[in-house]
């Protein structure tokens, strides 16, 4: 039997904070396909930071099971899942060290997980730049003489740079101009089909999701509440929530609007 | 005629520093007519921020700065007042509303005691029982619906989208003729967004306040203004009343940016330069929207 390349069953997790109980993330199920771009979409506190940081392994989960290629994911993860599974976050100028030159920032990770010759791991950096689209020269510089993209751009060949199957991706291009967004989107798509990586996208921009996600699981208060593919949950989303979320976006153009003003008619409807 | 709310024509800015003079600001014009809501929109670093900030008289007293070109607010040339002066219009005839709300509020302070300090710029014999009278009245008109309990509480007590109305009736408390208004909302989630957005559009539009909307996201843009000023690299390159600009955006860089928005009815992601000469083509205005002619008063 195949296993799920990334499996969730029944996870929870419970925060104690100033003496009171939050539940976070409550029975949350569901499974990553290999090769795919599921986005996880919600709003603040909707817990999907907290799904994100389990799959990591940032901390355990409460109750359930998280599961790589078909293996249980332990609490306090090895070097091989530390691998495996990366991540790049929202703000590139405080995920990089900024008194790291981008060279070593990309050498430490070659050189944790031991990839590649010890003598060609400097080599190795300047080909991720390039693979990001930036020149091998970059190397040398340090995160504060690189654009909000070209940081980006870093934070990603560093997420590369130990062969990692599954990215997490929280919030990549939010910090982003809009033409600089559609540059790094472009990149991320076009690294998932060359590389054959996973990704699991965490954003609240719900048309970026439509753009860039195979599937599209949908929180609200820690509950899973609608996944479905993309092109099905933007044309006949099945939660009010979901209905919701999609007739808040600002849109640009009147035949979007027109979609928005179909959602939210169907909303009222049923109301 | 009377004078428009707000009048900038050829406005340049620069700051020294070690490497000589840079520029920020190359000419740029705008204005706003009384009641009208316009939005200036560009990408980080286009100058859309400073150009707020001159308009409150923030940089004038900036020994870096270099500023140059006309600042006219209801007629009166903004070079011509005192810093006092200009300290007296801020926060009665004209105020501002800042991205992130909950940073923008004294967390050491109950909203009661900060909508009295508001409400005393404008009329500084005002006691506390008076100012509560008028904040809770100004509350109820942003929706909220226990205006006494938001009052006693503190803003890290409020959630965003409270604070965020909080925000909006404090900036309208004074019934100042113009609102500018910085990225409001970019730190809420969307649906308190769109919210808060229509609220914010109401009010404005009930009170007849003139709004400087000052925004890189297009979408709440085209939900928000009458009128559209885009700005690249210091320089205006369209300007259209917003239906038009939005369906039939003329100017490269305006095509560009338009096309870089992701649409939820799909499609893909454009391939388009981030950076491009023809992104400094001339200034191209809609017909029938130009800059007003002559000098004020």
């Amino acid at each position: 039997m195949s296993h799920p390349f990334l499996s969730l069953r029944d996870v929870s997790k419970t925060f104690h904070t100033g003496g009171r109980e939050v539940r976070a993330v409550d029975g949350v199920s569901f499974d990553v396909d290999e090769g795919e771009c599921l986005a996880i979409v919600g709003e603040s506190g909707s817990g999907k930071s907290t799904v994100a940081n389990m799959i990591l392994g940032i901390y355990p989960q409460t109750l359930g099971e998280i599961a790589f290629k078909g293996s249980a994911l332990p609490g306090r993860r090895d070097l091989v899942h530390r691998r495996a599974i990366q991540l790049v976050q929202q703000n590139p100028l405080s995920s990089l060290n900024p008194r790291r030159s981008i060279g070593a920032s990309l050498r430490l990770a070659l050189d944790v997980h031991e990839i590649g010759e010890r003598s060609g791991r400097d080599e190795r950096t300047g080909q991720l730049l390039e693979e990001v689209g930036l020149p091998a020269a970059f190397r040398t510089r340090s995160p504060a003489a690189l654009s909000g993209g070209q940081r980006q751009r870093v934070a990603i060949a560093r997420a590369l740079a130990c062969q990692s199957e599954l990215v997490v991706l929280d919030e990549p291009t939010s910090a982003l101009d809009v033409l600089v967004q559609a540059r790094v989107l472009k990149l991320l798509n076009e690294l998932r089909e060359k590389r054959g990586l996973t990704y699991i996208f965490i954003t609240h921009d719900l048309s970026v999701v439509r753009n860039v996600a195979t599937r599209v699981a949908v929180f609200e208060k820690g509950r899973l509440v609608e996944l479905s593919p993309t092109e099905a949950i933007f044309a006949d989303p099945k939660h009010p929530y979901t209905r919701r979320l999609i007739g808040a976006v600002p849109v640009v153009t009147a035949g979007e609007a027109e979609l928005r003003n179909r959602l939210m008619e169907k909303t009222d409807a049923n109301a | 005629m009377t004078a428009p709310t707000l009048l900038i024509r050829d406005l340049r800015l620069g700051f020294r520093g070690y490497s000589g003079l840079i520029e920020v600001l190359h000419g740029i014009s705008l204005h706003i007519a009384r009641g009208e809501r316009v939005a200036l929109v560009g990408e980080s670093g286009s100058g859309k921020s400073v150009t707020a900030r001159i308009v409150l008289g923030l940089l004038q007293n900036l020994k870096s700065a270099r500023i140059s070109g006309l600042v006219a607010f209801e007629g009166r040339d903004l070079s011509r007042l005192s810093g006092r002066e200009r300290h007296a219009l801020r926060g009665t005839r004209m105020s501002m509303i800042f991205q992130d709300p909950t940073s923008s509020l004294n967390p050491v302070y109950t909203i009661a005691t900060q909508f009295h300090e508001v409400l005393k710029r404008a009329e500084p014999g005002l006691d506390l029982a008076g100012a509560r009278r008028r904040a809770a009245a100004a509350l109820a008109d942003v929706a909220i619906g226990e205006p006494e309990r938001v009052l006693d509480s503190y803003s890290f007590q409020l959630s965003g989208g409270m604070n965020q109305r909080v925000m909006i009736a404090m900036a309208l408390a004074n019934e100042p003729s113009l609102l500018i208004a910085d990225e409001p909302g970019t730190a809420l989630d969307v649906t308190v967004q769109a919210q808060t957005l229509g609220l914010m559009r109401d009010l404005v539009a009930r009170h007849g306040t003139s709004v400087l909307f000052i925004s890189h996201n297009l979408g709440v843009v085209r939900e928000f203004a009458d009128r559209v000023y885009v700005i690249y690299k210091g320089r205006i390159a369209e300007q259209g009343p917003t239906a038009a600009l939005f369906e039939d955006p003329r100017h490269p860089y305006t095509r560009a940016l338009l096309s870089a928005v992701p649409r939820i009815t799909g499609g893909g992601i454009p391939d388009i330069e981030d950076a491009s000469e023809e992104y400094f083509a001339p200034l191209v205005v809609h017909e029938g929207f130009g800059e007003p002619e002559g000098v004020p008063a």
